[in-house]
């Protein structure tokens, strides 16, 4: 056999060398960039024992749209509806965590009714990302029927979203100092609506899927990751406390007012698939804590502070940090004092969690790849940007 | 003189066999034979159609939408127009593609279907083929579509497709003697393998049926039946050779416009004959339901047989599509030790268990 050409056709990126035995049974699987369970443009290379995996190559760059590179040539208030793009299922989120920047930066103060909108919308951001995952995981693992369920119960959030600011997906609505336009009279009794809805839909998905023998089976002990690799890998979100650590930013780093809320961290204890499952559920759980919390108290008042004519922040950096629906999302600005910014960094949790897949994967079998890959819950323009 | 007494091998008899008798007597068995066969060939045909349309409309309704609205009532000639469109579209093969199993391997499955519904008794007289072991058959010929699957995954030059045959035949293989094991205890406690006299020997109430007259072991070896006959159709949870989660389309990744259609259409009448099986074995297939009521009794005889089979067969089609709705997909190593080291050895164990009711005659 002629090893340099077979070589040159292997791909790329393998730590572990070709088995050149001809008794090996070693193969590689092209997974992705266009497969139903990569959910986008996530293309992985899988060599296999068979049906085992030895090991797992992400590649990137199907979806690279230089958001970061575009953000320099862009005004700071230009720059808002691009953070939408980022992770399009939390992009209320990715808008707070870049308007906090600003707000540090500028020094700019946020009214209570302000920030009461900021979480509240944020809390529903964050449910309906979950309620999308939750039925996406289950169709991964081959229950199509949970994915129209969990549609069902998101559209209603949607639809809030629809009336508050025109948009069902991008949103581009927060505003440096609090939110481009006040919500609409019926905001509140719609989000009592989704709430009540939301705690009897809960029970049945519980029902449906999670107490499922055949789901507990083919999540339990897949993909165990510990909490020493989770915090190497730099791991955040529900991965990282699946891993039975503690850390989420609303409550360890408390920005807007989440720190005058009550709610609990869910964290895990084996750090496997079904951990990080169950934490999502009940993350919605203390997602709908908070939201009854801010309905009963919900102020009146002014929802933005002055607006200013431009916004041109002094010469320095800015870090600010927020939780979105994946993990921590960290925007670093770098400032010139010109109209636009110089240099703009994401810290986008699914690049991070993306990392550990390989540690996860090894050894277990190609349907236990997809339950991965299910509940580390990727948004794939997040990971490229 | 011919060994194979033609006369019995298709014997017609209903009226229109008679008819044909009457009219025609020298090749009566010819028309005959021409005529159930092409009735047959009929029902095959349209059945996948049908069911087509059913598995969208049950589908839709436990997703809480409508389904197929548009063509027709309900979206009755939804699936008719579907198959139009299959039959004219473009059929490809992959480069590097072994053609003629690639061609030969869709054929397979279709020709294992309508051989088994053959000897599906649908009415008294209404049945092609009653050969005495009639069980034996059906064994043997659905070993014929895990070859069409194995054929398909080998010839498309696939490595998707290669899994999914692999896994099918893993699978269908080692549930197929699961299935053949719970005939045998209806064939045990009937001493028949005939379907037909299968059947008979239900005759009386609902309580005569195999599943209620075997105290317990009938309903177990129904679930088992279930369970083990959704594994054989490839179906979920035991979808393992499609999974299109996994493995886009599995062994099917590479067919395309009649081809994959004759899979499709397989899968179905499959899973008709699967439930018309379970209907034969357990439920008193065209028997009427009858319930010891003399006066309602009469009036459900008064339907015909051919009813009863498909109204039972339904229902059973109706629950093979629950699950698959409901459940999700179990992996293949799962799916391995739940025969190997849980349905066998229940399996036997029904059996052993089964020997001992009919030596002690706890039969009801």
């Amino acid at each position: 056999m002629d090893l340099q050409a077979v070589n040159n056709t292997l791909p790329e990126g393998f730590r572990s060398a070709f088995n050149y035995d001809e008794t090996s049974e070693e193969y590689y699987l092209n997974m992705g960039p266009q497969h139903p369970s990569t959910h986008g443009v996530l293309r992985l290379v899988l060599k296999l024992n068979g049906e085992s995996v030895i090991e797992v190559v992400p590649h990137l760059g199907y979806i690279h749209r230089g958001l970061e590179k575009v953000a320099e040539n862009q005004t700071y208030l230009q720059n808002i509806h691009l953070t939408d793009r980022l992770d399009y299922l939390s992009s209320h989120i990715n808008n707070l965590g870049y308007c906090l920047a600003i707000e540090q930066a500028l020094g700019i103060g946020v009214p209570l009714r302000g920030e009461y909108i900021r979480v509240m919308i944020c809390e529903l951001q964050r449910i309906q990302s979950h309620l999308l995952w939750w039925g996406v995981c289950g169709m991964d693992l081959g229950a199509v029927t949970t994915f129209l369920y969990g549609f069902k119960e998101r559209e209603l959030i949607t639809d809030i979203f629809e009336e508050l600011c025109g948009a069902r997906l991008t949103m581009n609505y927060f505003r440096p100092g609090g939110s481009f336009v006040d919500v609409p009279d019926t905001f509140i009794p719609r989000v009592r609506q989704v709430i009540e809805e939301l705690k009897r839909a809960l029970d049945e998905y519980n029902t449906l899927l999670t107490e499922n023998i055949i789901f507990q089976e083919r999540t339990r002990a897949i993909g165990i990751l510990d909490s020493a690799k989770a915090l190497s890998y730099g791991c955040t979100g529900s991965v990282l406390r699946a891993s039975g650590v503690s850390y989420d930013v609303r409550k360890n780093d408390p920005y807007s007012i989440y720190d005058q809320f009550d709610f609990d961290v869910p964290i895990g204890t084996v750090g496997g698939s079904f951990d990080r499952y169950r934490l999502k559920m009940e993350e919605m759980v203390e997602s709908i804590k908070i939201l009854e919390q801010a309905v009963q108290s919900f102020p009146q008042g002014p929802h933005r502070s002055k607006e200013r004519a431009s916004y041109k922040l002094p010469k320095g950096s800015y870090y600010s940090q927020v939780e979105t629906a994946r993990g921590l999302l960290g925007t670093y600005i770098v400032a010139e004092g010109g109209p636009k910014p110089y240099r703009i960094k994401y810290r986008s949790p699914c690049f991070s969690n993306l990392h550990a897949l390989n540690d996860m994967a090894v050894g277990h079998k190609i349907a236990d790849v997809v339950t991965i890959l299910a509940t580390l819950d990727f948004v794939v323009p997040e990971i490229d940007r | 003189m011919n060994p194979l007494q033609t006369n019995t091998l298709y014997p017609v008899q209903n009226s229109i066999g008679d008819m044909v008798r009457e009219i025609f007597p020298a090749s009566a068995v010819y028309i005959n034979g021409f005529i159930t066969i092409i009735s047959l060939l009929m029902l095959v045909s349209l059945l996948p159609v049908f069911l087509i349309w059913l598995e969208r409309k049950v589908a839709a309704h436990f997703q809480a939408r409508l389904g197929p609205m548009r063509v027709g009532y309900h979206g009755l000639l939804q699936s008719t127009a579907d198959g139009l469109k299959l039959i004219f579209k473009e059929i490809l093969k992959p480069e590097g593609a072994d053609t003629f199993v690639f061609f030969l391997a869709p054929i397979l499955p279709a020709t294992a279907t309508f051989l088994v519904m053959t000897i599906l008794p649908f009415d008294h007289h209404m049945q092609v083929a009653d050969p005495a072991g009639g069980v034996i058959y059906v064994i043997g010929i659905s070993g014929l579509s895990i070859l069409g699957i194995l054929l398909a995954g080998w010839a498309s030059n696939n490595k998707y497709s290669l899994l999914g045959a692999m896994r099918s035949g893993a699978q269908m293989i080692s549930f197929e003697i699961s299935l053949a094991l719970i005939m045998l205890l209806i064939v045990m406690v009937t001493g028949t393998a005939s379907l037909r006299e299968i059947v008979l020997s239900q005759q009386g109430t609902i309580l005569d049926w195999w599943i209620f007259k075997l105290p317990v072991l009938g309903s177990i070896a129904f679930i088992m039946y279930m369970i083990s006959s959704t594994a054989e159709l490839n179906r979920a949870p035991f979808d393992i050779s499609e999974a299109e989660s996994e493995l886009t389309g599995g062994f099917a990744t590479e067919y395309s416009g009649i081809s994959f259609a004759m899979f499709f259409f397989a899968e179905f009448v499959n899973m008709f004959v699967s439930a018309g099986i379970a209907t034969t074995l357990f439920f008193g297939g065209f028997l009427a339901p009858q319930i010891g009521i003399g006066f309602l009794d009469s009036v459900l005889d008064f339907l015909p047989g051919f009813f009863w089979f498909f109204l039972k067969t339904f229902l059973i089609i109706f629950l093979y599509m629950w699950f698959r709705w409901t459940f999700p997909r179990l992996r293949v190593d799962q799916l391995m030790y739940l025969e190997w080291k849980m349905l066998l050895p229940a399996n036997i164990l029904l059996l052993m268990v089964g020997g001992v009711f009919l030596a002690l005659g706890w039969i009801l």
